[in-house]
């Protein structure tokens, strides 16, 4: 390792850092503006928001020169887990155990109201993203095929919901198989166009497939009620009870106090399922001769082919198994919302599920899972910085900053774990002894 | 004289407006090695390509084991008892040696796979040793090794290798070439061979085509063609 270098090259280095930090900072910070009493747009200068960057981005700087050593550019890192194997074998069981006492342990901590927040707004949204990132896995990860449109199969899973219930009355334990059909059959419509596609084509069909699902559903209002969306879905029942406070509901046929976070925990439980579900059927199918073909034709289509694997059954399996997982969160999302509209499909959900795999390390479950919580738990933290209003004045809100929590996660990764959190790939067989060689072993963007 | 195994017919291609075969006449007979030499470029790949439908045959015929196979897909192709190792060996880089082999026997369910993996072992001592471990990280001969065992898992009757020895040292095209000497001596196994390395596969198969400009120019035994004043100043003049 090269020691770090002079403090005087590095005072040097991290002040011109800090000009260039504050040239970007001029006209994205410092310059703002306001709406005054007249409804006139003024232009505010905000000359210490500048300085405050600068000098975070100096002093940052300045301490990574001097004092940390170099990342290790000369010897390519060898692979050092950030996870030792045996940690990395009993966390997914210690996480399902945790996940299971999770709603218990917060509903006797904080009580029914101060735990409806974590259950609801870290618990269940986390685990939707668990969810959405498990089922684009099996595209993505699996089979390498990039998708930006993902996003369409939740809303088609969404809208199933929604409007078989609205309009039909059907139960939310009848449509949850309906949406996964729907947005399966989605799913292989979206495969056969894109058979012959690979790489940067596939990926712009897809992002195209995502937008058309999003405008039909904007302004086809006769379907959809266009952008208003659609309210007063029916809410989730327990398996028939409803969560209100009437004598034939949950609470009162359990003889218990009638209260709004029963419907929340059994939320919690319900996405909780839906996520092992899919976790489960993927194990499943990578052990199966289908899973494995997913991997070979992420590998190399063209040895595919030779080896006889039928290539369209493959690709059009891989994208219909994942539409299928997104339909039921887009399904589970409608019950829990009870309102959808086009807002809740845009492209920039895609970019998150999309990133939460990639950040996860492509293919790897338990990475997948452990950058939702980072992805979609930091947004929800962000929230929750209100001493920073203190700091950067009252109209601060910390929340509007979780795209620069996006490109942090992204930047950080990019250097330190190009290939993701968990980046090596367990074999599905072993003969002598289980070998998980890590990603760095193998060509850069070729496995 | 039997039917040939694979027959070529009349078999044109071409990528896009540049015409890669012009008429390519090739039999393969059972228990026979045949091999296509010729310089880049000549279309020995394209031929070999194209019996598994890429790039299609524009005009022509394949027939193998008497059936028309030229509009087949290739999982069908493959079913049918045709196995071929793509040149650059295109092993699953991510995925185990164990793995790999599995890739080459889902053509017949995983059926005999535990005997074939056996039969692999004693062909290739070699991916024994590595069987755990990611195919990317074997070295050239074994990728090569594995690309062949794994084209073997689908008990072929005809293998077809697209230049097994590029990129490989002399000593391992040496091996490689022994055992597929083997495997048809042994095991009466049909291999349609593509080779730059002339010398060698003439040396190794019974019966050899040369191949110009996506035709066939020359064809005869593989002892003739090595004799031949023609191949030898165009093909094997200080190439060994």
């Amino acid at each position: 390792m090269s020691p770090s270098m002079s403090i005087t090259r590095a005072l040097r280095e991290a002040g011109f850092a800090g000009l260039v930090a504050a040239g970007l900072a001029f006209p994205i910070l410092t310059l703002g503006t306001e709406m005054d009493q007249s409804n006139r747009l003024v232009l505010e200068q905000r000359w210490s928001w500048m300085a405050i960057a600068a000098g975070l981005v100096f002093v940052g700087r300045f301490l990574v020169l001097a004092f940390a050593r170099k990342p290790a550019r000369a010897a390519p890192h060898t692979g050092a887990r950030v996870l030792s194997p045996a940690l990395a074998a009993a966390l997914p069981r210690a996480g399902v155990i945790a996940l299971f006492l999770f709603p218990m342990v917060m509903l006797f901590w904080l009580g029914p109201q101060g735990s409806l927040k974590w259950i609801n707004n870290y618990g269940v949204q986390i685990l939707i993203y668990v969810m959405l990132g498990w089922g684009l896995n099996i595209v993505v990860g699996l089979a390498g095929l990039l998708d930006l449109g993902y996003v369409a199969f939740y809303a088609v899973g969404a809208y199933t919901y929604a409007l078989l219930s609205t309009h039909f009355g059907l139960s939310f334990w009848i449509c949850l198989p309906l949406a996964g059909l729907m947005a399966a059959s989605w799913g292989a419509m979206l495969g056969f166009p894109v058979l012959r596609l690979r790489g940067d084509y596939l990926a712009i069909v897809t992002l195209a497939f995502g937008e058309i699902v999003s405008a039909v559903l904007t302004n086809w209002s006769d379907f959809s009620n266009g952008k208003a969306g659609i309210m007063s879905i029916p809410r989730i029942t327990f398996f028939g009870l409803p969560f209100n406070a009437n004598e034939n509901g949950f609470a009162a046929t359990f003889g218990l106090e009638f209260q709004a976070i029963h419907r929340t925990i059994f939320l919690f439980y319900l996405i909780l399922a839906l996520a092992l579900i899919t976790h489960v059927v993927t194990l499943r199918l990578r052990a199966l001769p289908v899973g494995r073909a997913w991997e070979a034709l992420r590998e190399d289509e063209i040895a595919c082919r030779s080896l006889g694997i039928n290539t369209v059954n493959t690709k059009l399996t891989a994208f219909a198994l994942g539409a299928m997982f997104a339909g039921f969160a887009g399904s589970f999302f409608a019950v829990r919302q009870g309102f959808v509209n086009p807002d809740s499909f845009t492209f920039m959900e895609s970019a998150t599920i999309l990133a939460i795999v990639v950040l996860g390390g492509m293919g790897s479950q338990l990475g997948v899972a452990l950058a939702a919580v980072v992805m979609v738990g930091g947004t929800e933290v962000l929230r929750e910085l209100t001493f920073l209003k203190q700091i950067f004045g009252s109209s601060f809100d910390p929340s509007l900053y979780r795209m620069l929590l996006f490109g942090l996660a992204m930047v950080v990764m990019m250097i330190w774990r190009p290939r993701g959190l968990i980046s090596s790939r367990a074999p599905s067989v072993f003969l002598a002894q289980k070998k998980s060689v890590s990603g760095t072993h193998v060509q850069e963007g070729h496995g | 004289m039997s039917a040939p195994l694979l027959s070529i017919q009349k078999l044109e291609a071409a990528y896009g407006q540049i015409v890669a075969l012009k008429g390519v006449d090739l039999d393969i007979m059972p228990g026979e090695i045949v091999t296509v030499i010729g310089g880049n470029g000549a279309g020995k790949s394209t031929t070999m390509m194209s019996v598994f439908g890429r790039p299609r045959a524009s005009a022509g015929k394949i027939i193998f084991d008497g059936q028309d196979i030229t509009h087949k897909p290739a999982h069908e192709i493959a079913r049918m008892g045709l196995a071929q190792s793509p040149e650059g060996r295109r092993i699953f880089p991510r995925m185990s040696v164990l793995e790999n082999l599995q890739m080459g026997a889902s053509v017949d369910g995983m059926a005999h796979f535990q005997a074939d993996l056996e039969r692999m072992f004693d062909i290739f001592p070699r991916l024994k040793e590595r069987i755990d471990q990611r195919g990317g990280t074997l070295s050239g001969g074994e990728q090569q090794m594995l690309a062949i065992a794994r084209a073997l898992m689908s008990r072929p009757r005809l293998l077809m290798l697209d230049e097994p020895s590029l990129g490989l040292a002399p000593l391992v095209v040496k091996q490689i070439f022994d055992v597929i000497a083997d495997l048809n001596r042994n095991d009466g196994l049909s291999v349609f061979l593509v080779e730059q390395n002339a010398f060698h596969a003439l040396k190794l198969a019974h019966r050899g085509y040369v191949m110009v400009n996506g035709q066939i120019t020359l064809s005869g035994t593989g002892r003739d063609l090595l004799a031949n004043p023609q191949v030898r100043a165009a093909y094997l003049e200080g190439a060994h």
